[in-house]
């Protein structure tokens, strides 16, 4: 008999932002060919050189096969029954104002929480908010322009800012890197783009709130930030989705350039909707995000991913430039049928560089929970150093956790370590708090909270909070 | 306060408990000695509430409520501890944090005031000097990497951090050298109050002989089989259980030490 009873016999699931936005949308028919993406491109009013790079991307990822090597299982997708753009009717003449936002939208951000008029606002975070395929509205904008910082979204810039789109997009994440990175390129509909200027304090914290509204579209967004030589930018992003039958695609790419002596701190919350209890629809989740490095320079990604049903993310670090850091911090939760393989590359060019990878893994339900990193030291990377931590906390004994470390070190005078854990909250744990007087509800939290406390207090602080809360909201459920 | 009448229970569906009667009132200290496998674990898990031992027939009552309608964490607020045999490590979740919960959970069930951070952390403290414990141990996680000795004191800084109304110790006594002894002792006989009762179940004479108990009660195959005052203990010790059980006449004591 399991000595987990009480956590497997409570196993349910809840989940608080999937509700469907009722406004009218305008949506390409499914299926994927040239023509759909010179009219994307037609629909951004987009410069020539996009429509290329963007046709160059197709052709390449035509030829290209979908990766199969990640520890979760799923159906073939069939890339002719997606709608590759989206976008509610009202966005049709761009609004330059949140008045001028069509209110059924703006409700549905109250809903979520997030706070779009300026002086409502959290203080001191400017907020883009992309709804399916496009960029509703970016706050902030000419309070930031002050500082010479620029927050738009991406295809603004692309018109904008067209020598910066042309030396930096694609830069870190070639077009032909993986299958869905290479999709991303071709069809990309919007995203954000931030540009910090040379020796600039960021004033306030920047977020991209990603919402999926429509049936059987996809979304593809592509964030690009550029932080110039000893600049400093905090950004985040959320993402949720309604309640589905059917699964959806989610194919982003984030691109990160820290100039000399820069620092960029990634904080992601990702809840897209995760499925039902019996693993039915939910978003798949197939990402890439990768930063570069300069000398001096360090880029830090902090994730709290507890919805989709598939998460693939690896986000990464190329340490490109002498003494330059490298950071990932990760809470990866998954319960129910949710799958995740998620992880990190931390890319050692530069001497004397360094990284930290601390993994916190937590499985509910029949969820399967699986760490792949890889350490990679180049022979040039002199006194390069590495610290990786993988812990795996186990809720019931339906769900499973797995860690893939990949150690490649080819200079003799790094050093790189690793440790990894597996615990399970157990019946006894559960019953030692509730004879403390604590709900077994409070309990799993208390101890899910403490597994994860050295990832949290990465998060910017507004969102340290909100991160366990959304966690709270995760687990409800999962045994009392 | 406590009153068990003709108290059944099963354990995966073995009946273990058959037919138990003990009426504990504010103010007195009984003991529960017997062998192994009498049914004193069970006891205290059908008491504290546990999911798998089922009561099956007679009752419970705990300051006038019944007690089994009760889920585990209003039991502990309606003021019954339970101090384990075998204490669980929480890891990551620290002593401190621990405590605060529960104490914050008992006290808003018991329209307390809440402490104050520095009044808690204070409190703890004082505690954690009474059982003998460096305060560097409220950081660490609940009875992570703690030896035997110390987990046993840590289950009486946590009674006497939460000044239940019922103690029940679960051997807690076994396996510890004299000084843990004494430290187990103490943090008895400090709770000890006219409102508030305990319920010792050991195996050995020797925690008896720094608490004296008023009732001495001998559990065997589920039944209590003989209570007695403290004399009672001694002559256990003397004599072993086997005099009390029907039909056999053993005279050696498997329990001398
Ligand atoms: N969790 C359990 N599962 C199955 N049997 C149990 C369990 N707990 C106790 N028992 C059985 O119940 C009987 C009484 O055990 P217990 O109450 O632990 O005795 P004691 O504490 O007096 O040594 C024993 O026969 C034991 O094997
Ligand atoms: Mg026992």
């Amino acid at each position: 008999m399991s000595d987990n009873t009480v956590i497997d016999e409570r196993i349910n699931s809840k989940y608080e932002a999937g509700f469907i936005t009722d406004v009218e949308m305008q949506t390409f028919d499914p299926g994927l060919n040239e023509n759909v993406i010179r009219k994307i491109s037609a629909k951004k009013n987009e410069p020539e050189f996009m429509l290329e790079w963007r046709l160059d991307a197709y052709r390449q990822w035509l030829e290209m096969e979908r990766p199969a090597w990640a520890q979760v299982n799923y159906p073939e997708i069939d890339f002719d029954a997606i709608a590759y753009y989206s976008s509610p009717k009202s966005q049709e003449d761009a609004p330059k104002s949140l008045a001028e936002v069509d209110p059924e939208l703006l409700r549905t951000y109250e809903k979520l929480g997030i706070p779009l008029h300026e002086q409502e606002a959290l203080a001191g975070v400017a907020v883009d908010i992309v709804f399916d395929s496009v960029s509703i509205i970016t706050t902030f904008k000419e309070k930031l322009a002050e500082s010479g910082v620029i927050f738009c979204s991406l295809s603004e810039a692309v018109i904008e800012h067209p020598e910066l789109i042309k030396k930096y997009l694609g830069s870190v994440v070639p077009v032909n890197d993986n299958f869905y990175a290479a999709l991303n390129c071709a069809v990309f509909s919007d995203g954000s783009f931030v540009y910090i200027p040379k020796g600039v304090k960021c004033p306030m914290e920047l977020s991209t709130y990603f919402r999926i509204n429509e049936m059987n579209t996809g979304q593809f967004e592509r964030t690009l930030i550029i932080a110039d030589e000893g600049s400093y930018v905090s950004y985040l992003e959320g993402c949720t989705a309604p309640s589905r039958d059917e699964n959806q695609l989610h194919g982003a790419v984030v691109e990160l350039v820290a100039l000399k002596g820069a620092q960029i701190k990634y904080s992601t919350v990702q809840n897209w909707y995760p499925g039902d209890e019996n693993g039915k629809g939910g978003i798949y989740n197939f990402v890439t995000k990768r930063g570069i490095c300069h000398d001096d320079a360090k880029v830090s990604w902090t994730q709290v991913e507890t919805g989709s049903a598939i998460t693939w993310k690896y986000p990464s670090v190329v340490l490109l430039g002498d003494n330059s850091v490298g950071e990932f911090y990760s809470v990866a939760l998954t319960r129910n049928a949710q799958q995740a393989d998620t992880g990190t590359k931390m890319i050692h060019l530069g001497r004397n560089t360094r990284s930290t990878i601390i993994s916190k893994g937590i499985s509910a339900g029949k969820g399967s929970n699986s760490y792949r990193g890889l350490v990679n030291i180049s022979p040039r990377a002199e006194g390069a150093r590495n610290f990786t931590q993988c812990d795996s906390l186990l809720i019931g004994d339906k769900c499973s956790a797995n860690t893939f470390p990949y150690i490649v070190s080819k200079n003799p005078s790094a050093i790189v370590e690793h440790e990894a854990t597996t615990s399970k909250v157990s019946d006894d744990q559960l019953f030692l708090c509730q004879q403390r007087g604590i709900d077994p509800e409070k309990a799993v939290s208390m101890i899910v909270n403490g597994f994860c406390k050295s990832v949290f207090k990465e998060l910017p602080m507004e969102f340290a909070m909100e991160a366990g809360k959304l966690l709270e909201v995760s687990l409800e459920g999962s045994v009392g | 306060m406590l009153n068990i009448t003709n108290l059944k229970a099963n354990v995966d569906g073995k009946e273990i408990l058959k037919g138990l009667n003990i009426d504990v009132k504010p103010g007195e200290v009984h003991a529960i000695m017997g062998p192994n496998g009498s049914g004193k674990s069970t006891l205290s898990n059908v008491l504290a509430g546990r999911d798998k031992y089922e009561a099956t027939a007679g009752t419970i009552t705990f300051g006038g409520k019944d007690l089994l309608a009760l889920e585990p964490e209003d039991r502990a607020r309606e003021g019954i501890f339970l101090a384990f045999q075998y204490p669980v490590e929480i890891p990551g979740v620290s002593n401190l944090e621990f405590l605060k919960t529960s104490l914050e959970c008992l006290h808003a069930y018991q329209n307390k005031p809440l402490l104050s951070a520095v009044e808690f952390l204070k409190l703890a403290r004082e505690k954690c000097k009474l059982v003998d414990l460096h305060t560097d141990f409220l950081k660490r996680g609940v009875n992570e990497g703690f030896s035997g000795g110390e987990k046993k004191r840590n289950e009486i800084m946590q009674m006497l951090m939460l000044e239940p109304k019922l103690c029940l110790l679960d051997e807690t006594d076994s396996g510890l050298d004299i000084d843990a002894l004494k430290v187990v002792a103490d943090g008895i006989n400090t709770l000890r109050s006219p409102d508030r009762a305990f319920i010792l179940i050991t195996h050995y004479q020797r925690l008896l002989d720094y608490v004296q108990p008023d009732f001495v009660h001998v559990l065997s195959d589920g039944q209590i089989v003989k209570s007695g005052g403290s004399e009672l203990a001694l002559e256990l010790e003397e004599k072993g259980y086997s005099w009390l059980e029907s039909g056999t006449e053993q005279s050696a004591n498997p329990l001398k030490v």
